[in-house]
Order: structure tokens, then C-alpha cells, then sequence
């Protein structure tokens, strides 16, 4: 079954704690070449059927209004992922 | 004066709320996340608590729920709505009140005895109050920094809209020290500290007369019912 694939991330210009506590442990284990972690989400919808184009119409839509809060984060990517044969 | 008390799964203080509202003098009605049923309440109050495990977002999956239908409908009437901490979250996904939350600016659960100032006297839950009193409500919450953008700040700083600010501490980076907002018109108000944990002597917060004293938070739910009578 085709799974559509919906990425978000906190927007850039918001302290991302989560992120910021990895960086720090990053930092606390010598790896100084990374300089900034940012956390975000993915969401994998499995599809009853095929996915056409109304249908990701729908899955944007949903990504907008309940995968994401456009007040703190950023719908970045959604995206249909290749079925393994 | 009948106020509802909605409670969702994972809602911890529904109890504490109705509780409230009866020492404050109203009746609590009990009223469920999943029926379309308001049971003709005066008022309604979304307490605190963690509903779906916090799940998706804070208040998220809870703002969807089917009697939040029901509750925007009352809200853009005009009815008294109150969110407390969790419910603050719920009716910030439900866009009710402005602004969303972000985990706590140092990532720790917090706990404690909070001083606030109330900056707007003269909404439905706030106008037993004096504006520019100073409060202590208890506070606990891990989901509670305030955050919007820059332009709905300066709005809501300019409308009126902030409710509460806290004082001497910010405990969760909340911009602008933003406890509290409330809707444009004003009878929606949500704020993060807990009033209802604050309103029988002995169980309240530390104040600097007495421990567990503190009892600021009789006079949320004393403003609503004084807000319906006078409908």
C-alpha cells in the first residue's frame, strides 16, 4: 500500500529546545564540526487504494491543519514514498 | 448558573475545576470530550491535564475532539470559556485565543508557586480582579512556553489581549512573560498556572502570610458567575 510521507520541522526563527540539548551533547563528546541540531517530525500515512492528485491535495491540507501548528513549525515536504517491488 | 467542566482523556484536573466552581458558588456540570452536547451550561471550562498523552502537539488532538464543535460555536457567542493549562494549549491548536506553546525553554517539567500581575481586569474571568494585581497561582507544566509571531504579540500587547504576565521569574521562556491571553471580545481567556488549585485555605499556594494560603483563584470563577449575572 503507498505510504505518503509528511515532514515538519519547528520554524527556524524558534529556540528549538530539543534540538539545542542534542547540540550540547554533540559538543560534549568533541564533535565540533556540527554546530546547530534542529528536531523535527515525520509522519508516514499509509493509503487505503492509489494516491492521486486530490488525494496529497487532502494530505497537504491535513499536513497544514493537524500534522502541524503553522504558529511554531513549517510543513517541509510531502511526499509519496517509492513502494519496494 | 450552571458551568461545564469538560473532561478528555488524559484530563487531570476536571475534578479540581468542578470543584472550583462550586466553592465559587455555581453548579459544575460534567460534560464529555466525545458528545456534541453542551447541556445548555452558562459557562464552560477546559481544565488541565494531558489529554491524548500530549500526543501530536499539546492540546492538539484534543482541539479536534467532537465537543469542541460545540465549543467554538459557544466561544464566537459570546459564553464564558476558560482553559487552564492544558486547556490553554487546547484552545490555542483550536485558534480561540492567540498563539501556540513550545516545550519549556529549559526543558524541564515545572512546579511551582507562581506570582503574576493581571493586566486586564475587564474580561469574563478576570473582572473580580483589579488591573495590575498582583497573584499566586501554582503552576505545573512541561508544554507551557508562550510563543507567536512578532506582529501577533505586538497585537495582542496592543489589544489588551495579554491577561496575565508573570512576575519575578519567567519559568518556561513564555515571550514578553506572557501567562495569559484572551479572544478579542474577551470572554475566552486561557492562561498556563492553575487557579483552581488555589481557592480553599490550607490547600493553596505559598504565600508570603502563610503557607498553602492562597486563595487568588476564587476569584476567576467569582468574575464568570459575576459576568453571567449581569448578562
Amino acid at each position: 500500500m503507498p505510504t505518503i510521507v509528511v515532514e515538519v520541522m519547528p520554524k527556524a526563527e524558534l529556540l528549538d529546545p530539543q534540538g539545542k540539548a542534542v547540540a550540547g551533547a554533540l559538543a560534549r563528546l568533541g564533535k565540533d564540526q556540527f554546530s546547530n541540531v534542529r528536531i523535527g517530525k515525520r509522519f508516514e500515512v499509509t493509503v487505503d487504494g492509489t494516491v492521486d492528485e486530490a488525494l496529497l491535495a487532502e494530505v497537504r491540507e491535513l499536513a497544514e491543519e493537524i500534522f502541524s501548528n503553522s504558529v511554531i513549525e513549517d510543513v517541509v515536504s510531502v511526499t509519496v514514498l517509492a513502494e519496494l517491488a | 448558573m450552571r458551568i461545564g467542566v469538560i473532561t478528555f482523556p488524559g484530563s487531570l484536573d476536571d475534578r479540581d475545576a468542578q470543584r472550583a466552581v462550586r466553592v465559587s458558588g455555581a453548579t459544575p456540570v460534567a460534560l464529555w470530550h466525545g458528545d456534541h452536547d453542551l447541556q445548555g451550561v452558562d459557562a464552560v471550562i477546559l481544565p488541565g491535564g494531558f489529554s491524548y498523552g500530549d500526543y501530536l502537539r499539546a492540546g492538539a488532538i484534543a482541539s479536534h475532539a467532537p465537543i469542541m464543535a460545540e465549543v467554538i460555536d459557544a466561544a464566537n457567542r459570546g459564553v464564558p470559556v476558560l482553559g487552564i493549562c492544558n486547556g490553554f494549549q487546547m484552545l490555542a491548536e483550536a485558534r480561540l485565543v492567540p498563539g501556540a506553546h513550545t516545550r519549556n525553554a529549559h526543558q524541564q517539567f515545572i512546579r511551582r508557586d507562581q506570582k503574576m500581575r493581571v493586566e486586564n481586569a475587564t474580561t469574563a474571568w478576570t473582572n473580580a480582579f483589579t488591573a495590575g494585581d498582583e497573584i499566586i497561582i501554582p503552576m505545573k507544566n512541561a508544554d507551557g512556553r508562550f510563543v507567536a509571531d512578532a506582529e501577533t504579540v505586538a497585537r495582542i500587547e496592543g489589544e489588551g489581549q495579554v491577561t496575565f504576565r508573570y512576575l519575578d521569574v519567567n519559568p518556561n521562556g513564555s515571550l514578553n512573560d506572557i501567562a495569559g491571553v484572551s479572544n478579542e471580545r474577551g470572554n475566552v481567556v486561557a492562561l498556563m498556572p492553575h487557579p483552581e488549585h488555589a481557592i480553599e485555605p490550607g490547600f493553596g499556594p505559598d504565600t508570603e502570610d502563610a503557607m498553602s494560603s492562597g486563595t487568588d483563584g476564587l476569584r476567576f470563577f467569582e468574575s464568570a458567575i459575576a459576568t453571567l449575572v449581569s448578562l
